[in-house]
């Protein structure tokens, strides 16, 4: 089950958002509402899913409405129709103290401009959410002081937020939001107000973070980089709708209309899209230490097969090494000729391995300078097929040519 | 009928006999508006003179050096004596106990008309001409009701002060509450505060300051009112400065303004470095 389910969402900014609604239904642009009624369409139909510990980002420019839809999800924003459940309920349902329980123990949310209280010291405002559910005072300091330390603000206790710089300001806003050890963390345009080399230090930090604990982030962006950098998956709002949800590789390699693809050009495919995105299984294989993979045998199968390489692999699948017809032939030709000899004697020393999480700009020198197709193996070893010098071209050429129409 | 040479609304007819009418039929509600009044300012001014005066002196130097420093302090000593070697020391304890119970009750309605002005455009905009009116209209104009409704004294001249004197702390308290920037409010509610909660926990702490300019305001507004307060038989520093105008006696008026200005100044201080101290 999803943690957050959006369905047919609307927020409708003026005084009617009834008639409002209805003129969207009778297939009235947003456009045309706002000349004609002077009411502005927020969010329009936004449907989709979060999953459970996953980083969502919400990515759109200014205007796109990411900043209301994330505000609706813990209603600081009241839609106008539509359906927000969270966790199997029905946020929109809920009545006042419901809410502010459901605010209280579920969420919790990181602010663009930190929002952090000028009045209060950095550890009662990161017990800010604590003090409001009337935790007792030891333990919300505890509990504090816990946040502080994940986000690496030990010491700091008890500076006023005035005396800290832009980064660890929004620290002390990310260990407000940790502290209340929420299930889903709302996060809008968290990091935007940073300095790039900051705002790097501090996407990484929320990585670490999410290592260490499985939450659910709603992030919001502006930035395509940090999308592609944080992101699990990827929802591209534009004037108030959703156009296209998926992963990063996903929506680089099909995007659904011209907006997104206007989006991700200027974007450096070979940064996204990873290695298992685009491993092949089409090469030969043979099982080490047997018949099948004596020296002799895989030539013929690779003369057979008219098929220069085959991949060695153990009865678990796990990689070991590369033979070439050429390599296999120098072995078997070498003296003596009677001795029975092993295949890992003509393996290919250079031929290296690469991980399937690895993206193409980090494989390319690989595939670069090597005739063979470069091996892709999981985190267990196990062999997941190769990618030559054409799949990966030919991979290029796709995302270029979809970035370019 | 546009030559306008003899009047043709009666206005000032209609109002003497609505207020004729407001006394005769509605005396218990304004008698009710007048009892806490006269019994805060009763309380306090038999309190203020039964206190000695050294000991007053010193709290309220103790009060200047904690709030200010050591500066004011040694001011508030050399104001204070002087003034009671001038002869008005009960008058100025009659004038503070006025000043300081107008004072309470323009706090007690001022903070939370502001804080509701500050939260709800149509109430503030409802509210806004009423408080021009309290600042602006004559004080001479309200005297005479005044008088008729509450008869003459202190107390009457208590009231008429909290009329003058309420709209700083109204609007500055609005301001404040409009000041505190929305993203702390909505960062508040999505931590799940209930609307009290954010009153106490972030708009009311944040406004501070603008509040205690706001009653510092009121304080000196308060204290410009002592003369005309006089007017209507009210005691304290007014008094001397009343007597002396209409006797034409310039050495009495004079050293009683001087006694009041020396009262603003120490109490204008106190108050501003209260305010300077929440920011």
């Amino acid at each position: 089950m999803p943690e957050i389910s959006v369905k047919n969402l609307y927020k409708i900014f003026g005084d009617s958002p009834e008639r409002a609604l209805k003129l969207l239904e009778k297939g009235q642009s947003k456009e045309d509402i706002y000349e004609t009624t002077g009411m502005t369409v927020g969010v329009q139909d936004a449907s989709f899913e979060v999953e459970k510990g996953e980083i969502f980002v919400v990515m759109g420019l200014s205007g796109s409405g990411k900043s209301t839809l994330v505000r609706t999800l813990n209603r600081l924003i009241e839609p106008t129709a539509g359906e927000v459940i969270i966790d199997g309920q029905d946020i929109l349902k809920m009545g006042k103290t419901e809410l502010v329980k459901f605010r209280r123990s579920k969420t919790s949310m990181v602010f663009q401009s930190f929002a952090l209280m000028p009045h209060l010291s950095v550890l009662q405002n990161v017990a800010f959410g604590l003090e409001l559910d009337g935790i007792e005072k030891a333990v919300r300091t505890e509990r504090a002081i816990d946040a502080l330390k994940q986000v690496g603000l030990d010491g700091w206790e008890n500076a006023l937020p005035s005396e800290l710089s832009g980064g660890m300001q929004q620290r002390v806003g990310l260990a407000r939001g940790l502290a209340v050890d929420p299930d889903i963390l709302l996060m809008d345009e968290a990091f935007s107000a940073l300095d790039p080399l900051i705002r790097t230090e501090m996407q990484d930090e929320l990585l670490k973070l999410q290592d260490r604990q499985e939450r659910t982030i709603v992030f919001i962006s502006h930035d395509l980089d940090e999308a592609l950098r944080i992101g699990d998956r990827i929802a591209i709002m534009e004037g108030g709708r959703v156009v296209q949800v998926g992963s990063p590789e996903e929506i680089l390699q099909n995007p659904a209309d011209d907006y997104v693809r206007a989006f991700f050009r200027g974007v450096d495919p070979t940064g996204v899209i990873s290695a298992g995105d685009i491993v092949r299984h089409n090469q030969p294989t043979v099982i080490w230490h047997t018949p099948q993979g004596s020296p002799r045998a895989t030539l013929e199968l690779l003369n057979n097969r008219d098929r220069e390489y085959a991949y060695v692999l153990d009865s678990e699948h796990r990689f070991f090494g590369v033979v070439s017809t050429d390599s296999l032939r120098t072995l078997l030709e070498s003296p003596p000729h009677d001795a029975k000899k092993k295949i890992e004697d003509a393996f290919i020393k250079e031929a290296l391995v690469v991980k399937e999480t690895e993206v193409l700009q980090d494989i390319l020198p690989q595939v670069a300078s090597h005739k063979w197709p470069i091996p892709v193996i999981d985190e267990n070893s196990v062999f997941k097929g190769v990618v030559s010098k054409n799949r990966f071209l030919k991979t290029l050429y796709r995302s270029d040519n979809n970035s370019n129409m | 009928m546009f030559d306008f040479e003899e009047k043709l609304i009666p206005l000032d007819d209609w109002i003497s006999s609505f207020i004729d009418w407001l006394v005769e039929g509605y005396r218990w509600f304004f008698q009710g508006i007048k009892w806490p009044v006269e019994v805060t300012l009763s309380w306090l001014e038999n309190g203020l003179l039964a206190i000695p005066p050294l000991l007053i002196i010193a709290v309220m130097a103790f009060i200047a050096w904690r709030t200010s420093g050591i500066r004011l302090s040694i001011f508030t000593v050399a104001a204070l004596v002087f003034i009671g070697l001038l002869g008005f020391w009960e008058d100025t304890m009659i004038t503070l106990a006025m000043v300081f119970s107008s004072v309470v009750f323009c706090t007690i309605v001022g903070i939370p008309l502001g804080i509701y002005s500050g939260k709800n455009d149509k109430f503030e905009s409802f509210m806004r001409p009423i408080l021009d009116g309290m600042q602006t209209t004559p004080a001479f104009v309200y005297l005479v009701p005044i008088v008729m409704l509450f008869s003459i004294g202190n107390v009457a001249g208590v009231l008429a002060t909290i009329v003058f004197a309420l709209p700083p702390i109204v609007r500055l308290t609005a301001l404040g509450i409009r000041q505190v920037h929305p993203e702390l409010v909505e960062a508040a509610l999505a931590f799940g505060a209930t609307s009290n909660q954010v009153l106490f926990k972030v708009q009311i702490p944040l406004a501070l300051p603008t509040i205690m300019a706001g009653l510092n305001q009121t304080i000196m507004m308060a204290l410009s009112m002592v003369v005309i307060a006089a007017l209507i038989g009210a005691g304290g520093l007014g008094a001397p400065v009343v007597l002396g105008l209409n006797t034409l006696d310039i050495g009495l008026a004079t050293i009683g303004g001087l006694s009041i200005v020396l009262i603003a100044i120490v109490l204008d201080r106190i108050t501003q470095s209260l305010g300077s101290k929440s920011n």
